[in-house]
């Protein structure tokens, strides 16, 4: 998936660099596995150390010292502040308005932000099966901001969802291995790309006719400081 | 009170059952599920948040006629092969699924374990509502529009935990999941343990289920593999990894199950024949 580019960093270290540089010191942010736990974890390691990271599986304030594979790996719940059962962590954490931001990923999204990990194709008769919402449809409405990471692709980016896992309202940022999407007046925009990467490129990689900003930036490429964070997290377990 | 596992099965569970095996990613009660799969239990209603491979496994092999959930994927590694087996093709047979998300069915194990018909949240926005077993409730004190989902009220709950005493009270500490709720609101409880203590030791976080809430507790060191124990055991991430290809295949996937579950006789022996692992079938 990833390749690598000129300064010897690959899209996907681009995109966990990118994502983790949005979350302010002090966040409190709740975590899914894969690029979402890599990008918060780095935020944690580099400008944002009092970030807090919450796993749906219940430990708060977790501080692992290298990247879990799944959302319940002990080392979540023997560094955390607090262990907490998965009906508080629901209730009380995420419905009690006490997360700033939610990272979730997808299989599909559309110019809105709305989602889809539970099907391709029908519902009833699906040509892929895929795991589900799980924390999604309430994280997407329960927290402050959601962030998206998806690696941008026509299959991924589709002008109509094949269903509605989570919807797009609060997705404040859509990072991908490409460049970063923000919100303007309800429609997804591409407002900068990754070093390397053109604005064709991105629509290209986008199944409807993209909105582009006024002035699209280039991202800053990862600081020796950032991969270095991101190498001794072992990103290697990233699926 | 404390009995064998094999025993536990055989006059706790019944076909046709609804049964909940929880553990979130820590003390799944793989042991009890691969009993299930030995005494050939059939018709089943299997209830969890996190399928699993536990789940995958009695799917495959035929247990189940129904599935409640609400995320169903290989955690960190991908998709649960027989489960999508089961939904897209009708293989081994037909399964019936009720999807929820997670807070819905944490609410659902919640208002089960405090006997009331539904648990309420803010909740369900998107498609599932369409295809699953929600409804709105109008709160009479504000007005405000929120989600009810049904109890989950099973008839067996399965946990696994690290200790219970020589009078069946057990203790379990770490991610602690839903198994509290699964418990309280299921008729009959099974609890398998790592070790039995003289007597409980208090640990930070932990919970104790009285033994007079449940129904059979068994002594299964090791139960919870390829899940893990905190304590006593890591999770076995190479286990979860390996199970994409095996689940792949049916017959692979067959093979499997017969050598290091069906032929096998309980936990111990399971463990001793994965140090030589079916690879094909």
């Amino acid at each position: 998936m990833s390749t690598n580019g000129d300064g010897g960093f690959s899209a996907d270290d681009m995109m966990a660099v990118a994502a983790s540089r949005r979350l302010a010191d002090g966040t409190v942010c709740f975590v899914g596995i894969g690029l979402p736990s890599l990008a918060a974890n780095l935020a944690r390691r580099t400008h944002a150390p009092d970030c807090v990271l919450v796993y749906e599986s219940g430990p708060i304030g977790a501080k692992p010292t290298k990247l879990p594979l799944s959302i319940g790996d002990g080392e979540l719940a023997d560094t955390a502040d607090a262990v907490v059962s998965v009906p508080e962590m629901f209730a009380y954490w995420l419905q009690g308005n006490r997360i700033d931001v939610g990272f979730l990923g997808a299989a599909q999204i559309d110019r809105h932000g709305n989602l889809n990990s539970t099907v391709i194709g029908d519902y009833d008769h699906p040509k892929v099966r895929l795991p589900g919402g799980g924390g999604a449809p309430e994280i997407a409405t329960g927290v402050r901001d959601v962030f998206v990471m998806l690696r941008q692709t026509p299959r991924a980016f589709v002008e109509r969802l094949d269903f509605t896992t989570s919807v797009g309202d609060r997705v404040r940022v859509v990072v991908t291995n490409l460049g970063i999407l923000e919100p303007q007046d309800g429609e997804l925009t591409l407002v900068a790309v990754h070093p390397g990467v053109e604005v064709d490129d991105v629509q290209a990689a986008t199944g409807w006719d993209l909105r582009i900003a006024q002035n699209v930036k280039v991202t800053e490429p990862p600081s020796d400081t950032e991969l270095a964070a991101l190498r001794s997290l072992d990103p290697k377990v990233l699926v | 009170m404390i009995v064998p596992l094999s025993d536990a099965i055989r006059d706790l569970v019944r076909d046709g059952d609804t049964v909940a095996l929880e553990g979130f990613t820590q003390l799944i009660p793989h042991a009890a599920g691969h009993e299930l799969a030995r005494q050939g239990k059939r018709e089943l209603t299997l209830v969890r948040m996190t399928p699993d491979v536990i789940y995958d496994q009695l799917i495959g092999i035929g247990c189940a006629r129904k599935l409640v959930f609400s995320w169903g994927g290989n955690p960190g590694v991908g998709s649960l092969h027989r489960l999508r087996d089961a939904v897209e093709r009708g293989w081994p047979s037909k399964l019936e699924i009720e999807e929820h998300s997670h807070a819905g069915m944490a609410a659902a194990y919640a208002a089960g374990a405090s006997n009331l018909p539904f648990g309420v949240l803010r909740g369900y926005s998107g498609d599932l509502p369409a295809h699953t077993r929600v409804e709105t409730v109008i709160c009479p004190f504000t007005g405000e529009t929120l989600a009810a989902v049904q109890s989950i009220r099973p008839d067996v709950g399965i946990i696994h935990a690290q200790q219970a005493d020589r009078r069946g009270n057990v203790q379990l500490w770490g991610i602690l999941g839903v198994q509290k709720e699964t418990v309280l609101a299921a008729a009959r409880a099974i609890v398998t343990v790592e070790e039995i203590v003289d007597e409980l030791e208090p640990r930070p976080g932990a919970i104790v289920l009285p033994s007079w809430v449940l129904d059979a507790v068994s002594l299964v060191p090791g139960g919870a593999h390829p899940s893990y124990a905190q304590g006593y055991s890591d999770r076995d991430n190479d286990f979860y990894v390996a199970w994409d290809a095996i689940s792949r295949d049916r017959d692979l996937f067959r093979a499997w199950m017969q050598r290091h579950v069906l032929d096998t006789a309980d936990v111990v022996e399971y463990r001793a024949s994965l140090e030589t692992r079916v690879t094909s079938a």
